[in-house]
């Protein structure tokens, strides 16, 4: 069973998400800001993570930072969410090592099926 | 008192004299010399021996005669505060040093004119100089007891006239440029002025009350005397006409005398000094004339019998009472004045003799083609013999003519042949049309006219054909008796020597001027000098010239007067004053002007001309010509204040566009960020949805209470995108100014209770204890209750939505004072950073991390608070408290300051 974080302040978008990614045989963890997602990371090793980029106190992008400076981490791949969706917040997610960008809203049917793929 | 005493009195005075000039040359900037008063009392230059002693002389035999003198400049002085400011306005800027120069660059920078004027002036003035060393040496040989000897070189007054020559000749010319200014001389001759005036009170006050008992003891004696009262009486209409005229030469003697127009023009430092001499020399001379009469008198009741020359009177009073003291401060009171004289008449004459005669005939051949050093030294070496020769000229004619006259009467034919200057003189400040045909004629004319009616009969002094040609005119025609032409016979000699010499001299000028209009070189100057005013800071502009010089050709001229650096110098400051490339290689007309107007102070208007003519070849311009470009110029003058006041203006406005472009560019960077965050909100809420609505889509087989959740889901963020709407357009209205606030006379205590009952249901399920101090007080103001329900609802809500999870208390207190109630809402949860107590009350607060997300609310509650409390004109702020909370105060005008 593949393990997934979801990270994101909106807690509807969350249930969301978890709903559909459990039913997609996932095993799921819940962060509600980047802090929380760091504090889980410690004892859990996700395959992959869903990181929103604006969120109060640690937002995504230095959430990935974080991860990408722990060599654990390393296999993890990561998907940004965010409403954020011009050309120059794309290309920053993406600079940063996020193997996905992906605009909100989205479709949950694609997500899980680039989450999929890049695990894969 | 023995001549060597004496001689070494003097001796000593001309030292001090020396050191005073040196003293204050030195000083040229400090407030001791360039100060109204120096200026002022250095003008009293006017009052000369002849005054001193003259008057005297002339009260003691024709009783009220001396005062016209006196009476002429008192009266035209006051107006010296217009055209005395004008004459020295047109000097400065075309750096003229002499009145012959004056006169001259009017009529066209004429030579001949210059050389003309300036021969009137040395016809004039020689005399007038000799006539001082007269008084020099007939009171040296009073208070000596000696008599003038008939051989020059044992007569001791030949060798105080050579120490004076020498002193003149070595203090009056230092500089070459005769426009600069000399501070030594001028303050010498100011010190002179005021020791002449105090020896003159000081036997005044002796005579009269020590010698006498007061005026009325003199009055009372006096008129016991034979002819007192024939003498003191004005003496009807034709003695009036004599007034008349003697006031009139008088009154031009104090603008166009030559030493006159130097120390008023070529050395006034600031124009604003003429607003104390106009006052302080006219009580100077008043001051003046105040014994004339008792020492007079005094001198007649003393010696009445003994035929005594009464000029000297001032002298021999005191020595008759054996007051030796007295007797030498009188004398030097007499020597200052003459020496003044003489000094300053000689250099201003040596100024012009080299200027406007010397130099432009002949001497500035000798000038071209050497170096500057050899230039300066030989035109100051020939100013400087210049003067020498003067004065020795002048003694000279001393010793052959002057001996037998008293000195007013040769002071006197020297003011009327100056005053041959006065038609042309005035003309060329008040009158364009008039021309240098025309002054030309007049002052020959004038001067002829003085020749024959006063120095022929003078020079002839009392031999026989004198007194026949006087008696009985000249081959024995009656019209042409010198002193009574054209049968015009009760004047006296002089007034009618002004009457007929001024008469012609002011109608040939007119008549010619109208006949024969000038060149365009004089219509050109004339516009210069009448309309000084309007040219005063750019007088170039106003020169017409036409035709082609190379700049560098006249540069090199420049630089055999000026010397490489000063010319390097004034270049950049001509370039910078008009704006021009320093490559520019064509000379226009202003730089003519300007090139000319550097060299007039070292060789005068006329060969200042004639040098620059050398390397610029003139077109010939005709007189309409000029007239069109004139007229043109002055119009570009106007245009030109015009256009700076415009571009001015310009620049005023592109910088206030500047600014209102920036604020614009700061709004549109705002609305860009604006419109960012906006749909950032709502497409939170739409990305919820949509989750939401996919599931409920693509599940069919979905469990009815998880189905109901995503239900739920839906519409809560339905409402939230809603809600965000309605806040938007809020804020956009206050923003535009759409929205309206209804003031109305409201209980803010009421409001703020009402608030909190709607969000009572919130406060419970929290367990929030709410703190409200004056629950119960009636506190009073305007405001649109809606509105500020619409605040406190937004700020309770934030205060429970960060109030502490446990024990949460919120308190609420009112504050009133003479301007404004203030209510402060406290909760005691999450603290705000001092840094960002500004930033909250903007729409979308970020903390500076763009991506984090704002510590409170929607992000638009609180600008749209702000904005409602400023539309109140109130205002609203953060301050953080002891105990970890937030406190958010808002204020609101009270109630009575409103109704004001």
């Amino acid at each position: 069973m593949k393990k997934i974080l979801i990270v994101d302040d909106e807690p509807n978008i969350v249930m969301s998400l978890e709903y559909t990614f459990k039913k997609n045989n996932f095993e799921v963890f819940i962060a509600r800001d980047g802090q929380e997602a760091l504090d889980i990371l410690k004892n859990q090793l996700p395959d992959i993570i869903i990181l929103d980029v604006m969120m109060p106190m640690v937002d995504g992008y230095s959430t990935l930072e974080q991860i990408k400076k722990e060599p654990r981490l390393e296999h993890c791949k990561v998907i940004f969410i965010s409403a954020k969706n011009k050309e120059k917040d794309i290309e920053k997610g993406l600079s940063l090592g996020a193997n996905l960008y992906v605009t909100k809203p989205f479709s949950l049917k694609k997500l899980v099926e680039q989450a999929q793929e890049l695990i894969n | 008192m023995s001549s060597l005493g004496l001689l070494l009195i003097l001796a000593i005075y001309l030292v001090m004299l020396f050191y005073i000039a040196h003293w204050s040359e030195k000083r040229s900037h400090s407030k001791w010399t360039n100060n109204p008063y120096i200026y002022s009392f250095s003008l009293a230059v006017y009052c000369t021996a002849w005054t001193y002693y003259g008057s005297i002389g002339l009260a003691a035999k024709s009783g009220l005669d001396y005062l016209p003198i006196y009476l002429g400049p008192i009266i035209i002085i006051p107006t010296w505060i217009i055209i005395l400011k004008r004459i020295i306005r047109i000097s400065r800027v075309n750096k003229i040093t002499s009145i012959a120069d004056f006169i001259s660059l009017r009529y066209g920078n004429s030579r001949s004119l210059g050389a003309l004027v300036t021969l009137i002036s040395i016809f004039g003035i020689v005399p007038y100089i000799a006539l001082q060393l007269k008084a020099i040496s007939d009171t040296f040989h009073i208070v000596t007891k000696t008599h003038a000897s008939s051989n020059i070189f044992t007569d001791n007054t030949t060798y105080i006239c050579i120490a004076l020559a020498l002193f003149a000749s070595y203090y009056g010319n230092k500089y070459v440029d005769a426009s600069e200014k000399r501070r030594g001389i001028v303050t010498a001759i100011a010190i002179e002025s005021i020791l002449k005036l105090v020896f003159f009170l000081i036997i005044g006050i002796y005579v009269t009350y020590f010698v006498f008992d007061g005026f009325e003891d003199i009055y009372t004696k006096a008129s016991v005397l034979e002819n007192f009262d024939k003498k003191n009486t004005i003496g009807g209409l034709n003695n009036g006409l004599n007034w008349f005229f003697l006031c009139l030469i008088s009154m031009f003697a104090i603008f166009i005398l030559p030493r006159q127009f130097h120390t008023a023009i070529v050395e006034n430092n600031q124009e604003k000094h003429i607003r104390t001499a106009i006052w302080l020399l006219p009580l100077y001379l008043l001051l003046f004339n105040i014994f004339v009469f008792p020492i007079a008198w005094g001198g007649n009741i003393l010696f009445e019998t003994q035929g005594l020359n009464s000029d000297t009177y001032s002298l021999l009073i005191p020595q008759h009472l054996n007051n030796n003291f007295l007797t030498v401060i009188v004398f030097l009171g007499g020597f200052s004045a003459a020496i003044s004289m003489i000094i300053v008449s000689s250099i201003t004459l040596a100024t012009m003799l080299s200027n406007n005669l010397l130099i432009p005939y002949g001497f500035i051949g000798s000038l071209e083609n050497t170096s500057q050093e050899k230039n300066t030294k030989r035109i100051v070496l020939s100013r400087k013999i210049g003067i020498f020769s003067l004065i020795i000229l002048a003694y000279i004619i001393y010793r052959v003519f002057v001996l037998d006259y008293t000195l007013v009467s040769i002071g006197l034919v020297s003011f009327v042949i100056i005053a041959q200057l006065a038609p042309a003189f005035f003309g060329a400040l008040f009158w364009k049309r008039g021309s240098k045909k025309g002054a030309v004629t007049g002052i020959v004319l004038g001067f002829l006219i003085c020749f024959y009616t006063l120095l022929i009969p003078y020079a002839l002094g009392t031999t026989k054909s004198a007194s026949t040609f006087v008696q009985e005119g000249p081959w024995g025609i009656a019209l042409l008796k010198p002193f009574q032409l054209f049968g015009l016979d009760y004047l006296d000699p002089i007034p009618q020597a002004v009457f007929w010499s001024l008469l012609v001299n002011f109608l040939s000028y007119l008549a010619v001027s109208v006949s024969f209009s000038g060149n365009y070189r004089e219509r050109n100057y004339a516009e210069m000098f009448v309309d000084i005013d309007e040219y005063i800071t750019n007088h170039e502009n106003a020169y017409v010239w036409k035709g082609t010089a190379n700049i560098s050709d006249i540069e090199k001229i420049l630089e055999r007067f000026l010397g490489i650096e000063r010319t390097k110098r004034a270049l950049t400051i001509f370039n910078l004053k008009y704006n021009i490339d320093k490559d520019n290689k064509i000379a226009d007309a202003r730089f003519i002007k300007f090139a000319e107007n550097l060299l007039t102070g070292h060789i005068g208007t006329a060969s200042a001309k004639i040098v620059i003519a050398s390397v610029a070849k003139e077109d010939k311009i005709s007189l309409p010509e000029v007239l069109r470009i004139l007229e043109e110029s002055k119009e570009n003058i106007v245009i030109n204040k015009k256009l700076t006041e415009s571009s001015n203006e310009l620049k005023k406005i592109s910088e206030q566009l500047q600014v209102a472009n920036q604020e614009l560019i700061n709004k549109d960077i705002q609305k860009d960020e604006f419109l960012d965050t906006v749909t950032h909100e709502l497409r939170t809420p739409i990305t919820a949805i949509r989750a939401a609505t996919e599931i409920l889509h693509d599940d069919e087989n979905i469990p009815a209470d998880v189905r109901q959740k995503f239900l739920q889901n839906i519409i809560s963020e339905s409402d939230r995108l809603n809600r965000l709407i309605d806040k938007i357009l809020d804020l956009e209205k206050f923003e535009t100014g759409k929205q309206k606030i209804y003031l109305s006379k409201n209980n803010i205590s009421k409001t703020i209770n009402n608030t909190l009952e709607s969000l009572q249901q919130l406060i419970v399920n929290k367990n929030i204890s709410v703190e409200f101090e004056k629950k119960s007080h009636e506190i009073k103001a305007f405001y649109d209750e809606e509105r500020i329900i619409q605040v406190l609802h937004n700020l309770f809500s934030n205060a429970i939505k960060f109030c502490a999870d446990t024990d949460g208390k919120i308190s609420v207190k009112i504050n009133e004072d003479s301007e404004f109630i203030s209510v402060s809402i406290h909760n005691n949860g999450k603290e705000i950073k001092p840094e960002e107590f500004e930033a909250i009350f903007d729409k979308f607060y970020q903390a500076r991390n763009q991506n984090v997300k704002k510590p409170i609310g929607s992000g638009l509650g609180l600008a749209i608070c702000k904005k409602i409390i400023e539309h109140h004109k109130g205002k609203i702020w953060v301050e953080s408290s002891s105990d970890n909370g937030t406190t958010i105060i808002f204020t609101l005008p009270n109630y009575n300051t409103t109704e004001k």
